[in-house]
């Protein structure tokens, strides 16, 4: 008689890196899939960012406008993979079946969007660098970096809080039937507009852009603005020391937050019989 | 042989969009109560006026008299109408294919593809319409837009709106086409290519602005003569002052954009006929590409 075959399983923080890993894959080896992708990743949303870059010359604005347009621009891919590529995708893992078969896996549902998180990350970023490149390279945007430690630690910082902030998004999107898709929509212009993301978050009222400072992307875009260039100081909401403070603050919270909602919502979305219901 | 009341009730061709445009109003609106979606209708577009807005009044400290900012504003509420059709008629062949997969049914049914998916952007031409008016109506009512009702060209208006009905469910049909032959690139094609032509059509700043070698292109879309006649309509003063096609009398932009109309309806129409073919071909209406 043959001895049962043993098979070693993976528990603890092993479990979690290959969950992640496990994950990440698949968008890694998608997106080389699909090369024709980066075009439409990065030139047809440089050609609408473009709109906004006229605007600002038809009217006149200082040349730095431009440079905050093609920054604004840039974040936006950080942000719209926040929200297509983890938030909503669990909306769709449910539509396609995977969901359930994420939660009876033995493994975590924070690894499971951290692996999504680094796939997108790097399609993301190349996207953003070329948006940067390009950007530069057409409108003669001239960056002037005051304090390269800081503006590197502002930017990790905004995407640790933004990522943190779509984790604990991803969990609401558990609940979520089809109207997913249209508080996506909600989660775009309007979030463009508070964030500032094509002007000096000062030109809001004080108090607006005090509770738009809740999105990582507001106090981001504001202190690498202040870092990145000669005239950002003088457009700046507050100093970027204290957003880059704030910016770690909003790290903390939202990913303590994300893994307690996370918890939350599975379990009541376990409980109402929606991680397999498919509302179209 | 008894036709059943379903066949015998009206033109095959008026079916098939009447109940598309049908289909794509529930898909649209049915997902809330009315209330929130009246609310979501209503912040999108706000929040994508509300930047220009912002923009604008940051530079000139509020200057919302000025004839560029009544220039800009229209052109950005006129310019929603593109991005809701094309975008919506790209997006009504995704979602069949992908999410709702009921393409092939489609197929099958006794409709006409091209009058479905023009059906689907009418939905979309409608909640669109409700965006385009509440930004108008926030623009006249607290940013000094300077729309007269007593001195707007309503023939002219009205004219220049249903020609670029046409215009907008041609446009559509050619993305929805090329749709057809893409995978998971599609999703992203519609509000990319709207995006794109928002900056080659004038809509939100003269052509006189862009570098030389690209006015050509501007000058080459009928969404440029579409958001001049709209403009000249409402606010006719305002409009002239802009010297891109001033010197073009009202009767030759609607010529202009009649027969850029007919020639992009052509172009759609046949390139419909030749992504359909190559997509049966290929096996690719019932595709799903998602990873």
């Amino acid at each position: 008689m043959s001895m049962p075959l043993r098979v070693s399983k993976d528990v603890g923080w092993r479990l979690f890196v290959r969950t992640v890993a496990a994950r990440a894959y698949p968008r890694l080896v998608g997106q080389q899939r699909e090369p024709a992708g980066a075009f439409l990743d990065v030139f047809l949303p440089l050609l609408g960012l473009s709109a906004y870059v006229f605007v600002y010359r038809a009217i006149d604005a200082p040349e730095a406008f431009v440079g905050f347009v093609i920054l604004g621009g840039a974040m936006t891919a950080f942000w719209l993979n926040v929200l297509w590529s983890m938030s909503n995708q669990l909306f769709w893992e449910k539509e396609t079946g995977n969901l359930a078969l994420y939660i009876m896996a033995p493994n975590s549902l924070m690894a499971i969007l951290l692996g999504m998180a680094i796939g997108g990350l790097v399609s993301t970023t190349l996207r953003a660098a070329a948006i940067i490149g390009l950007g530069t390279w057409l409108f003669g945007v001239r960056f002037s970096v005051s304090d390269p430690a800081l503006l590197f630690a502002v930017f990790a910082l905004t995407l640790t809080a933004l990522y943190g902030m779509g984790m604990m998004f991803a969990s609401v999107f558990l609940l979520l039937g089809r109207e997913a898709w249209h508080v996506i929509g909600l989660a775009q212009e309007p979030v463009y507009l508070l964030s500032g993301m094509y002007f000096p978050i000062k030109s809001l009222n004080v108090w607006v852009a005090t509770g738009a400072s809740l999105i990582p992307l507001t106090l981001g875009l504001d202190a690498i603005r202040q870092i990145a260039f000669a005239s950002g100081p003088a457009t700046g909401f507050i100093s970027a020391r204290v957003e880059c403070l704030a910016l770690a603050v909003l790290s903390v919270v939202f990913l303590v937050l994300a893994r307690l909602m996370l918890g939350y919502m599975e379990r009541l979305a376990i409980a109402e019989g929606k991680l397999t219901e498919s509302r179209g | 042989m008894v036709e059943s009341s379903a066949v015998r009730r009206g033109d095959p061709w008026w079916r098939s969009f009447r109940t598309a445009a049908w289909l794509g109003w529930q898909i649209e609106s049915n997902w809330a109560d009315p209330f929130l979606f009246a609310v979501y209708s209503i912040i999108k577009p706000l929040a994508l006026a509300g930047i220009l807005v912002v923009m604008y009044g940051t530079i000139t400290r509020g200057d919302f008299a000025s004839p560029v900012f009544t220039y800009i504003y229209l052109g950005n509420a006129f310019y929603l109408y593109v991005g809701a059709v094309m975008s919506g008629m790209a997006w009504a062949v995704i979602d069949d294919r992908e999410r709702y997969r009921m393409l092939k049914s489609m197929y099958v049914a006794p409709v006409d593809i091209r009058l479905y998916l023009i059906g689907r952007g009418a939905a979309r031409f409608m909640t669109g319409s409700v965006s385009v008016l509440v930004t108008l109506v926030v623009g006249v009512l607290f940013l000094e837009v300077a729309i007269d009702l007593t001195a707007v060209d309503w023939p002219l208006f009205v004219v220049s709106l249903a020609i670029g009905v046409v215009m907008l469910a041609a446009m559509g049909l050619l993305l929805a086409s090329l749709v057809l032959l893409l995978g998971h690139l599609s999703w992203s094609l519609g509000d990319a290519v709207a995006g794109s032509l928002f900056l080659f059509s004038g809509a939100v700043f003269p052509l006189e602005v862009l570098p030389r070698v690209l006015r050509p292109i501007g000058y080459a879309m009928p969404v440029t003569y579409w958001l001049e006649l709209l403009r000249r309509a409402l606010v006719g003063p305002v409009a002239q002052a802009f010297p891109t096609l001033a010197g073009l009398t009202n009767l030759q932009l609607l010529g202009i954009l009649s027969a850029l109309t007919v020639g992009l309806s052509s172009a759609a129409i046949a390139t419909f006929r030749v992504c359909d073919f190559v997509a049966r071909e290929r096996g690719l209406i019932d595709r799903t590409s998602n990873y």
